[in-house]
């Protein structure tokens, strides 16, 4: 109907709110799934209140990309007290409308699931939609939870304090003797408000917000607000500087997917490779800790650059522990998918389907295990990555294997890439000045973290300050398939399916 | 299985021989904080002004900082005004909250339990962890204790699967209102006598998040605290040294 009236735009642009036009939400909603059967997916959904006021209309944005095209489509309408709930017909957008009524109090009219998400109080001064008490804070997994009825039917609840060293979480599972006919997941409990912190900023304490927002995608999260701010101020940071982030993905990446290897092999009782890995990612690590001080990378990404230069014997370091470590690496991981028992135990388990994957709007390693080619290194590059990516990685089976067997190969990959872009450093400066924000913009920043794309937008006020922070974790979209996998499946399979996961609670929860 | 025994060969014997040789830490590592001499009223100013998390104070004419609040950040700004550095010293755990406060006397690092403590827990300590709040580098770093290369068990320390088990509570994060509740419910599980540990920035303060309504500023605002463990996230030698301080194997 409304084709014209779309904003597109690449990534790392910024854009004036004024060409984005304001739709009625019935053209918003028609155009919206107009775009999505066209092979657009939801990277972003998020409100913001038209102003200060009390009662206040909320302006809807939805950023949606449509990967093929390296493009971003925008699109945005106001809505006030309810609307009619898109979810029925556009399933992957189920969590961000939970977001809206939850934030905002407003109510998605007809959608199917709607229960809090982080169990927080309204952002504005509204009535909560399940009427929880203002006066006091939510109680986090106080929901109505599915449940199924029956003979021999009962229910497993698990959290949100785990049994190992992990983040809390509560799951909930309706099973049938051994098998899982569905499980819940309710999170919430490392809400931390991340978002209202970043509003009115720059602040000098964002960057170490970001940085913790998932301190295992320090480095995707630092770099997605690093290219936000860039895009905003219109500058771009020195190549080297980009070259040196890309290499610290890539070491982020290596050294949580050679962890994760490990405690899938330990998960199935295949003890060689789990310690092997153990020790290999921690190799990984340090070698990050030898580039910036911090094992996680933190104090490296910088809007401007980096914070440290890959310079003389560092670089030399660099190159001759990667070699060590690579040839540690292959024998370990060889070892675990040479392993018929490993492998019996890795095919068959936990699949999602390519359609449901699609319907949920999955990213990352966990799309990339359903066949879905979703990879924003490829599709919307940005910095040294433009031209310099190819080969993403795919699987079809949906399966734990396929998970586990991404990863593998994802590590080789990314010890190639590592190996290139030592090759290339471009010299130079490694930070650049960034200059003010553009008032009253948009724009939208995409990095591939090692769970899949980190998707941070930021609209600015009049006098360039941030208005509104969004963020999107991989995480926040792929919880759902964890769910989805565990369907017909044996409890005692959870473990496996989880780790093949390895989703992130903090930045799902922000 | 042949195989398996060539890659064991291969990839050889990999813990470290931590506590009696040092660790070899990178270059750029950021431990202990010296703290410049002889400022002047100026820079001592600036470099409080400048702390986006109020590390550091003004302590009559002094520069002091709170090591429970430092992130040991890369960018430090009062590195800028010349006001401190940081050193390669990981040991950093401390017993008391006052005893993080760091000016121009020596720091003191933790000391080992009570008699009646440390014969309880001195040969075997169970404990554990509950995560309220954290980034998950806390929790990555203290799983990495676990690992071949610091093979945990070996000091008779454990992370159990059941407060019931454990001798005491390791927490990470600053306690969001989400957590608090099933975090002093672990704590009430856990049979007296037991210890709480305080690993992490956030657990101590707050961390980046001290000035978020939704979070508490540390675990030390609700529970008695026996040790603290400062760093963004503290660096695995930072844990076990503190840990086997506690314990009075260091």
């Amino acid at each position: 109907m409304n084709r014209a009236t779309l904003v597109r735009f690449r990534h790392g642009f910024s854009v004036p709110l004024v060409e984005i036009p304001q739709l009625s939400y019935a053209q918003f909603r028609e155009s919206l799934l107009e775009e999505v059967a066209a092979d657009a997916r939801v990277s972003a959904y998020f409100g913001r209140p038209v102003s200060q006021e009390k009662g206040a209309e909320i302006e809807i944005f939805a950023i949606l990309a449509h990967d093929w095209r390296g493009e971003l489509a925008l699109l945005r309408t106001r809505v006030s007290g309810s609307f009619p709930s898109l979810t029925p017909e556009c399933p992957q957008l189920h969590l961000f409308e939970r977001e809206l009524a939850e934030q905002f109090g407003l109510r998605p009219e007809g959608h199917p699931w709607l229960k809090p998400v982080r169990f927080h109080r309204p952002w504005v001064e509204v009535a909560d939609i399940w009427g929880r008490p203002q006066s006091e804070h939510p109680i986090p997994g106080d929901m109505e939870f599915y449940r199924v009825a029956g003979e021999e039917v009962h229910e497993v609840a698990v959290g949100p304090v785990h049994a190992g060293v992990i983040e809390p979480g509560h799951f909930r599972f309706q099973c049938h003797g051994e098998e899982v006919m569905h499980l819940e997941i309710s999170l919430g409990y490392q809400y931390r408000g991340i978002e209202q912190m970043l509003i009115g900023g720059p602040h000098p304490a964002d960057i170490y917000q970001l940085e913790a927002a998932a301190g295992d995608t320090s480095i995707g999260h630092a770099t997605a607000y690093s290219q936000l701010l860039e895009s905003l101020s219109y500058s771009a940071p020195p190549p080297r500087a980009q070259t040196i982030r890309a290499i610290a993905l890539e070491l982020e990446r290596l050294a949580n997917h050679v962890g994760d290897i490990g405690a899938l092999a330990g998960d199935v009782g295949f003890l060689p490779t789990a310690s092997f890995c153990g020790r290999l990612r921690g190799d990984y690590l340090n070698l990050t800790a030898e580039l910036c001080g911090s094992r996680f990378g933190r104090g490296l990404v910088r809007p401007g650059g980096v914070g440290f230069d890959l310079n003389g014997e560092l670089l030399q370091t660099f190159k001759e522990r990667l070699k060590g470590l690579e040839r540690d690496t292959r024998g370990a991981i060889d070892l675990c998918f040479d392993s018929p028992s490993v492998l019996a135990r890795f095919e068959g388990t936990g699949p999602v389907s390519t359609d449901d994957a699609e319907a949920l709007g999955l990213v990352g390693v966990a799309a990339r295990a359903c066949g879905l080619v979703r990879d924003s290194r490829l599709h919307h590059p940005l910095g040294s990555w433009a031209g310099g990516f190819d080969t993403p990685i795919i699987e079809l089976d949906g399966d734990v294997f396929a998970r586990a067997n991404v990863r593998h190969r994802e590590v080789y990959a990314s010890l190639e890439l590592i190996k290139q872009l030592l090759k290339r450093l471009p010299g130079g400066e490694i930070s650049a000045p960034l200059g003010p924000l553009a008032p009253d913009s948009l724009a939208v920043s995409l990095c591939e973290g090692w769970r899949g794309e980190v998707v941070h937008t930021a609209i600015t006020d009049a006098e360039g300050r941030i208005d509104r922070y969004k963020i999107v974790d991989p995480s926040f979209h792929n919880w759902s398939g964890l769910a989805m996998s565990l369907r017909g499946q044996q409890i005692s399979d959870f473990p496996l399916c989880n780790k093949s996961f390895n989703l992130s609670y903090c930045g799902f929860d922000l | 299985m042949l195989s398996i025994i060539r890659e064991r060969l291969r990839q050889g014997h990999r813990t470290a021989k931590f506590p009696k040789v040092e660790p070899t830490l990178p270059q750029r590592f950021r431990g202990l904080p010296r703290l410049h001499e002889n400022l002047t009223p100026e820079v001592i100013g600036a470099a409080v002004a400048s702390c986006p998390f109020t590390a550091l104070s003004n302590n009559a004419g002094e520069l002091r900082i709170d090591l429970g609040r430092c992130l040991f950040c890369a960018d430090c700004p009062a590195i800028a005004h010349g006001a401190l550095s940081f050193s390669n010293d990981y040991r950093l755990a401390s017993n008391l909250r006052e005893g993080l406060l760091l000016d121009d006397e020596a720091y003191r690092l933790a000391d080992k339990l009570g008699e009646r403590m440390l014969k309880l827990f001195g040969r075997s300590l169970k404990l554990r962890q509950v995560s309220a709040g954290g980034c998950n580098a806390c929790e990555a770093d203290i799983n990495v204790l676990g690992t071949l290369v610091f093979d945990l068990g070996r000091f008779g320390i454990q992370f159990v699967a059941s407060p019931r088990h454990a001798d005491g509570m390791l927490v990470t994060g600053p306690v969001t209102e989400n957590m608090k509740s099933a975090l002093l419910e672990t704590y009430a599980a856990i049979p007296e006598p037991k210890l709480v540990i305080a690993s992490g920035a956030c657990s101590i303060a707050g961390g980046p998040f001290c000035s978020s309504p939704e979070v508490n500023q540390g675990v030390g605002e609700l529970l008695p605290v026996d040790l603290y463990i400062p760093g963004c996230p503290p660096h695995p030698y930072t844990v076990l040294d503190g840990l086997l301080r506690l314990l009075g194997k260091r």
